[in-house]
């Protein structure tokens, strides 16, 4: 269950393109699971920007002496996420976590591929350790579109067995995208899970390659939200039900976190005319 | 000295003068995670239709300058799933709720309301004649007083004399008196005022419309001016018709606001999607606000606006 607290700045500290910021406060931590989100009021009092911003969780701790610490990586893109990175240690943020349905994990020990774009590494470490503690085998591909937009590699590439890199740019690793390497890697790790957090467009790509070598693709999509609690249908895309029928789901609550062949990715920004409830004609 | 904060709208006794805005809150559960609802005035529950509706293509939504544009569309799973989960659990859960109704055509608003006229959990019902989000213009019913008219009658009709029935109206009119003045004659026993407020923004990288439906609606602190108006205007011409007004309210002192234009009662709607405890906040916001004044209740500072300084 979310709960909004006044957390306390702590650490504010740049990493590449990214800020990763250390936040305590009461309670926050609280039955945090990797893929769970949080959102941020920005602005402070009065401000034009009337909506929070949501961040997926990069770490959280249950302490007892300071409350409880959640981490986040935010990339600095909008006037919102630029007034957050630049507050200052001690400042008070108003925040709601945990959000969204995390990451399921595998009942056995299963060969598991952890695969992020730019930032969407953010959840990764967390994720790995995770899984190696129920016996996992834990193998990484991180892709950005140049060096400074990896987050978390050193941390990650500690945890993983098999780890590669993709860049845009080739500024370092391989020179593609992720996709390019996955089926090489999948096949050699044996992947029956695959784990993915980046931008949309990647997102399709690692569910169709997932699909085509047999494996089960976990996504955590990123889709632009007004509320982040479930009560403004904002953020929806079209999934498919266990019932085999197409709905507008909430990314927030019903997501982040879908299975990949579950997501009507080519048909992601349109109402798909088979989906529930969609209009017979002339729109809604 | 404490402040009196029970108030009505026409036969309804709120405890509270504060409510959630329709759309902005589902049906309650969701914010019942943050605070008590039943605390509230009341939960006004997202439109409901006869039918499940998908709603608009995404995007769907553009932060503007102290405001957002929507253009959900009115997605909901139909009165049938409506009435048998958010109603039963509004119900189990005690809160004061006021279905919000919609509908494409007259009839549809008439089933909407027979579906929902005899649950024990609703208290009155919201008849929403003004969201923008809608393929065709003419079915803002809202922006014509015989329209507006049409389906308030309809809805009267069909629900006891008892249940009150307060009509959403749209500030994109040239004479929102005249409409508020057609749906009272219509059976109406208040107005909501207002609804959101048709907008647009372009994408700067496309330069094309930012939103999927291309147009929405505008709500937040942005439109507050143009709400207070409206619930001024109203008041003035109607000094006795019962008023729940909203439109950026994000503050006890907004609340206040709109209060001393006229308003019977207040809802919160776009502040929720930035602070979800908001209604709770504003609810003790707005007692202080009322207390430093030195007044004793909600219905004491009701339309002090209009009053002439002597």
């Amino acid at each position: 269950m979310a709960v909004q607290v006044k957390a306390t700045l702590l650490s504010n500290r740049r990493v590449g393109s990214y800020h990763h910021l250390v936040l305590s406060g009461a309670g926050f931590a609280s039955g945090v699971r990797p893929g769970h989100f949080a959102a941020i009021a920005v602005g402070g009092d009065n401000t034009p920007m009337v909506l929070r911003r949501a961040f997926s969780i990069h770490r959280a701790t249950e302490m007892t002496a300071k409350g409880s610490v959640v981490e986040l990586v935010v990339s600095a893109h909008g006037p919102g996420t630029q007034w957050l990175v630049a507050q200052p240690v001690g400042a008070i943020l108003d925040v709601v976590a945990p959000l969204g349905r995390p990451f399921a994990l595998p009942r056995d020990p299963v060969n598991c591929l952890l695969v992020a774009g730019g930032y969407g590494s953010a959840p990764m470490a967390y994720l790995a350790e995770e899984l190696i503690a129920r016996g996992c085998q834990v193998d990484m591909i991180f892709g950005a579109s140049t060096e400074s937009k990896l987050f978390d590699t050193l941390e990650c590439k500690r945890l993983a067995r098999y780890f590669e890199i993709t860049t845009d740019d080739g500024s370092i690793g391989t020179k593609g995208r992720v996709s390019d390497v996955m089926p090489e890697m999948m096949k050699r790790a044996e992947t029956a899970v695959v784990y993915a957090c980046g931008p949309m467009p990647m997102l399709q790509a690692v569910a169709k390659v997932s699909a085509q070598l047999g494996a089960i693709s976990q996504t955590a999509v990123e889709e632009s939200m007004a509320c982040g609690i479930g009560v403004c249908m904002t953020c929806v895309l079209p999934v498919i039900g266990d019932d085999g029928v197409t709905r507008m789901v909430r990314s927030c609550v019903d997501g982040p976190v879908f299975r990949g062949d579950r997501v009507r990715w080519d048909a992601v920004g349109t109402v798909p005319s088979d989906a529930y409830g969609a209009p017979q004609s002339g729109g809604h | 000295m404490t402040v009196s904060m029970s108030t009505s709208l026409g036969n309804l006794q709120l405890r509270g003068p504060v409510l959630t805005a329709s759309g902005c809150a589902a049906a309650g559960k969701e914010l019942d995670q943050f605070f008590d609802i039943t605390e509230i005035g009341g939960i006004v529950t997202k439109s409901i239709m006869l039918e499940p509706r998908s709603g608009r293509p995404t995007p769907r939504m553009a932060e503007t300058p102290s405001g957002m544009l929507n253009s959900i569309g009115l997605q909901g799973p139909g009165v049938d799933s409506f009435v048998a989960n958010d109603l039963a659990w509004l119900e189990q859960r005690g809160a004061t709720t006021i279905v919000s109704i919609a509908g494409n055509n007259t009839e549809e608003f008439s089933r909407v309301a027979a579906r929902v006229r005899d649950h024990s959990a609703v208290k009155g019902i919201e008849v929403n004649i003004s969201c923008p989000n809608v393929s065709n213009r003419g079915l803002v019913f809202a922006c014509q007083p015989e329209s507006a008219a049409d389906v308030v009658a309809a809805v009267r009709r069909t629900v006891p004399s008892s249940m009150p029935v307060i009509a959403k109206l749209s500030p994109d009119v040239t004479d929102i008196v005249a409409i508020a003045h057609a749906v009272r004659d219509a059976g109406a026993d208040g107005v909501s005022l207002i609804n959101t407020v048709l907008g647009m923004v372009l994408d700067p990288q496309t330069l094309r419309p930012k939103l999927g439906g291309k147009t929405g609606g505008l709500s937040g602190p942005a439109i507050r001016p143009i709400a207070i108006r409206c619930v001024y205007q109203i008041r003035a011409a109607m000094p006795d018709f019962p008023i729940l007004g909203m439109g950026g309210i994000r503050s006890g002192l907004d609340a206040l606001e709109f209060i001393a234009a006229g308003a019977n009662a207040v809802s919160i709607g776009t502040a929720i999607f930035g602070d979800p405890s908001a209604p709770m906040r504003i609810t003790r916001e707005l007692e202080e606000e009322l207390q430093k004044r030195g007044f004793s209740s909600v219905k004491e500072a009701c339309g002090i606006a209009h009053r002439v300084e002597r």
